[in-house]
């Protein structure tokens, strides 16, 4: 049922871990499911030097959140806030519909791991 | 890679012996059991032979026996079929919080209907309280419709003793014992019910085949109009193929019914013994209670069953979850949630159901690859300790 990109990214995550002492953490559940995701980022320059995530969730949770991890590195602060859940469901060749709603809780925790740095920063 | 299949309560393979009986009726046997011509002679025979075959497996008469669709009509049916033939003595039903959907819906449309339905409690173990069920009685109760065993955790009801309240207080009773068929020996001479439940690919038999027991003197409203089919009690053209899958495969559960609990509480006492050793963390689903010899469901605390599925997947292995994840509907089971699991518990269950086909060897391995699996999900789990500011989940 998983697109073959979907099965690499659950079987290889790429980027999980913590990072300590992070520059802004999202975490965040998930209302539908019930799925947490916890992501952290280090930024230098406004620019995302580092990020890991940890997800408790179903395979398309996890390779969401190994996408997003993949798709913000390196990226400017506010390049990453425009990443979307389809954003991230396109890079991995699509979704089931089913669990269109997983690739949310990737976005949503990018997007309050930026607004937690901007917070910290101002 | 040797494909495994852990998920025998989910549906069962066909038996080859079951094939071969049912083969005829697919090809030169295709005649309509009802006509009294030549080509339904066969037919109509076979029929008889099987309902004869479940039976002898059941314990009760011939004419006792209609055929259905599936486990899902059989249940419909007796409990329907009761509700609307007693209406006139009252209008409340007593079932549990963690039947099968196909009573536990049936009930609630039954609800809309004007019937009042009682849904007892189950406690951590998943087991009933017979007082309560005692309690829930009024003289309005018309019918107790309460599982034998549980689909998704194994644990068996007192079915011997609701039956025995239900007949005190001459109410109907019907259990849904498509789970316990072929796995407990059942014996409606015995047993105190007045309807029950069987679905043929729960028992190596054919999708699509059910049979509903009658007791004698019971009546059911039918629910399929139609011909005179199945004493007028069902319309529809027999599904002969299918009825006689499920006939053969009921002589022959009855027939390797001791060797094969045998063989099942053997594999099933090492699945668990061997996780519970080798994962720290866990939980067996209704391990109170007594329980189905096949069926063993686990929580693994901290992780998410449909991640568990799909690393067990690459190995080839068959199993399922209760997960949020893998319901289609984002909730999770209502079983688990019934027995008082948080919602995160019951993310992290999977099902284990063992069946005939299963060895010793697919058990160890099971074992060998399931260690790894959990320790790499809960690697990446904001839940797991470890995790330096472990995520407090809100609902
Ligand atoms: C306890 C129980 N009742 C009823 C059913 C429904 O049977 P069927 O699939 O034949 O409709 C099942 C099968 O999932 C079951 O496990
Ligand atoms: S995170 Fe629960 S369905 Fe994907």
């Amino acid at each position: 049922m998983y697109s073959d990109k979907v099965m690499d990214h659950f079987n290889n995550p790429r980027n999980v871990g913590e990072i300590e002492e992070a520059d802004g953490t999202g975490s965040v559940g998930n209302p539908d499911c019930g799925d947490i995701m916890k992501l952290t980022l280090s930024i230098e320059d406004d620019k995302i030097k580092d990020v890991k995530f940890k997800t408790f969730g179903c395979g398309a949770a996890i390779a969401t959140s190994s996408m997003v991890t993949e798709l913000v590195m390196g990226k400017g602060v506010d390049e990453a806030e425009d990443i979307s859940n389809s954003t991230v469901a396109e890079a991995l060749d699509g979704l089931p519909p089913v669990k269109m709603h997983c690739s949310n809780l990737a976005a949503d925790a990018l997007h309050a791991a930026i607004k937690d740095y901007k917070e910290k920063k101002s | 890679m040797n494909k495994i299949y852990f998920d025998h309560n989910a549906t069962t393979p066909v038996l080859d012996e079951v094939f071969d009986a049912m083969l005829p009726f697919l090809k030169e046997e295709w005649g309509n059991p009802s006509s009294i011509h030549w080509a339904g002679r066969v037919p109509k025979k076979a029929v008889e032979d099987a309902r004869e075959q479940v039976a002898a497996f059941l314990g009760c008469s011939p004419v006792e026996i209609i055929f259905t669709s599936s486990g899902s009509e059989s249940d419909n049916l007796g409990i329907k079929g009761v509700a609307y033939a007693k209406k006139n003595k009252g209008n409340h039903i007593i079932t549990t919080k963690v039947e099968h959907p196909a009573v536990l819906k049936t009930c609630k449309y039954l609800e809309k209907e004007g019937f009042e339905v009682t849904y007892l409690n189950v406690d951590s173990a998943g087991m009933i309280d017979l007082g309560e069920l005692k309690e829930a009685i009024t003289d309005k109760t018309i019918l107790i419709t309460i599982m034998y065993a549980n689909n998704e955790t194994g644990v068996i009801f007192p079915v011997e003793e609701i039956g025995r309240i239900a007949k005190e207080h001459k109410i109907t009773f019907h259990t849904d014992a498509v789970q316990a068929a072929g796995k407990l020996p059942i014996d409606t001479a015995t047993l105190p019910v007045d309807l029950l439940t069987i679905s043929g690919h729960k028992l190596y038999a054919p999708k699509g085949v059910g049979a509903l027991f009658v007791r004698r003197g019971t009546r059911v409203v039918p629910i399929i109009h139609g011909g005179h089919h199945e004493r007028n009690r069902r319309g529809g053209t027999e599904n002969v193929a299918g009825i006689v899958g499920l006939g053969k495969a009921c002589e022959m559960a009855a027939a390797d019914m001791e060797s094969e609990r045998a063989h099942l509480e053997k594999m099933t006492t090492r699945l668990e013994e061997g996780i519970k050793e080798k994962v720290p963390h866990v939980y067996v689903n209704g391990g109170g209670s007594p329980r189905l010899v096949n069926t063993s469901n686990i929580s693994f605390e901290f992780i998410e069953g449909e991640s568990i599925l799909l690393g067990l997947d690459m190995h080839q292995i068959a199993a399922s979850s209760g997960s949020a994840c893998t319901s289609g509907s984002l909730e999770p089971t209502h079983v688990l949630l019934a027995m008082g699991n948080t919602a995160e518990l019951s993310h992290g269950s999977i099902r284990f159901s063992l069946g005939r086909i299963n060895t010793m060897e697919e058990v160890e391995l099971l074992l060998d690859v399931l260690p790894p699996i959990v320790e790499r999900m809960r690697s990446m789990s904001p839940l797991y300790a470890g995790s330096n500011e472990p995520v407090v989940f809100k609902r």
